[in-house]
């Protein structure tokens, strides 16, 4: 038993319909996950692109570095890093903060590249044009840089964010209680592991089937020369 | 110092993460070959089998197909050594992705190509074998060299199935000593310098192809 919900473990159906309501308690945790990491990833990544295009050399080669230490060291680690090593100093957060953190930084390295391949994909003209009217940084970005890269840097950012769903279940070693956890603790007290293991493959291959399709979707609505934002 | 006296068995487990990386590796790349032409010169039958294996190993998590084929398959008289399941699924989850990019490549070969081919009455094989492929390899090795880094750091998984591999070492030590930072900070620069070892090889690799030295007559004639 398990919140409330007993498992039959009679047939292997009548198993896999007693432990789904579960492994979806698990799959709402696994999706939260996701979305907190993906928007740390986001906010974070666009930092770190903005540091990389900083005109101090120090700065922009220091981010460089962290940047590829982070996309270059298994996500495993890095969050054994932080469940063990922020509390040392007195960082004590709940596991599924450190799993959103954990994740959030690795891919704060990929969402990093996307953000500075977008932006370097405005033609050098364009800068200058925007020099040339007068237009401030924050006006160039706001107007003319941002309207062009979010149709471009969306697929990708799409694609990254399918990933992190996937990698999720990592967050389990460190005691949050996603989809992953859930089904080996069922297994690990009903020594069956094939049913609810093979439930929790499905649910990520349905998940990961439906985002990939609904990207493709996206893709084909954006308009391709750029959104207004006005 | 206390931290040097973790270094023997960190590269104990280093050299195990090795060579699971370096096998799985290997495999992977079998995997992807097969699986990425049965894609596009397959029939529909081989090409629809190969869409599944992608799909399938691609679509789920591969921690899920760890403990899949760790706790799963055992139960229904199917195990293997923990060693050889790593190598395995690992394998099988980067050949998947390995695929899509065989077939990207094989698709990115220019028409012209395929119609010389054809008028050098070349069968599908020898336009395969001689023509397609060595071209597509070169446009492959960027992305092989990403997939490469990528399965280094996915081998820190299978010290979840009980393989003594870098971070299994890491966990241990640290148990022992409670010496967090230490251990993890010295685990994770591992696998940074085992990364720039990689990234270097597939680098020397991409360099060593594009001069032609791997497909002589590809690149003259």
């Amino acid at each position: 038993m398990m919140y409330g919900y007993t498992w039959d473990t009679a047939t292997p159906l009548a198993y896999a319909w007693s432990i789904l309501p579960i492994i979806l308690i698990g799959l709402t945790v696994t999706l939260k996950a996701a979305a907190a990491g993906f928007a740390i990833a986001l906010v974070l990544g666009l930092v770190f692109a903005m540091l990389r295009r900083s005109r101090f050399r120090s700065v922009s080669w220091t981010t460089a570095c962290v940047v590829e230490f982070l996309r270059d060291t298994p996500l495993l680690v890095q969050l054994f890093f932080l469940y063990y090593v922020l509390p040392e100093y007195g960082l004590t957060l709940p596991a599924f903060l450190t799993g959103a953190l954990a994740l959030g930084l690795q891919y704060s390295a990929y969402t990093s590249e996307v953000y500075r391949g977008g932006i370097e994909a405005v033609p050098r003209g364009q800068w200058e044009a925007a020099t040339a009217l007068n237009l401030t940084r924050m006006q160039t970005y706001r107007d003319i840089v941002v309207p062009q890269i979010v149709p471009r840097i969306l697929p990708a950012m799409g694609n990254y964010m399918v990933a992190m769903i996937k990698e999720t279940p990592v967050l389990s070693v460190i005691t949050v209680l996603d989809m992953m956890a859930l089904a080996n603790m069922i297994g690990e007290r009903t020594f069956e592991y094939l049913v609810p293991l093979t439930m929790v493959g499905v649910i990520f291959l349905i998940l990961t089937l439906v985002c990939s399709a609904g990207l493709h979707r996206l893709q084909k609505v954006l308009p391709k020369a750029g959104i207004p934002l006005r | 110092m206390q931290w040097v006296s973790y270094l023997p068995s960190l590269a104990q487990g280093a050299l195990v993460t090795a060579w699971i990386t370096l096998a799985a590796i290997a495999v992977g790349a079998v995997l992807a070959f097969v699986a990425g032409i049965a894609r596009v010169e397959g029939g529909r039958a081989v090409s629809t089998l190969a869409l599944c294996y992608t799909e399938l190993f691609r679509g789920t998590s591969l921690l899920v197909q760890l403990f899949w084929f760790y706790y799963a398959l055992p139960l229904i008289g199917i195990s293997f050594e923990p060693v050889a399941t790593g190598i395995l699924v690992l394998a099988l989850h980067v050949g998947a992705y390995g695929s899509e990019i065989v077939r990207g490549a094989l698709a990115s070969v220019s028409v012209q190509q395929f119609e010389a081919a054809r008028a050098l009455n070349f069968g599908r094989m020898h336009t395969l074998i001689h023509v397609t492929l060595p071209q597509a390899i070169i446009e492959m090795l960027p992305a092989f060299g990403n997939l490469a880094i990528e399965t280094l750091k996915l081998s820190s998984l299978v010290s979840l199935i009980s393989i003594a591999d870098l971070t299994f070492r890491a966990q241990s030590i640290r148990n022992l000593t409670l010496d967090s930072a230490g251990v993890y900070s010295l685990t994770l620069v591992g696998y940074f310098a085992m990364s720039l070892v990689l990234m270097l090889v597939m680098r020397l690799i991409e360099r060593w192809a594009r001069r032609g030295a791997a497909f002589p007559r590809a690149a003259h004639s």
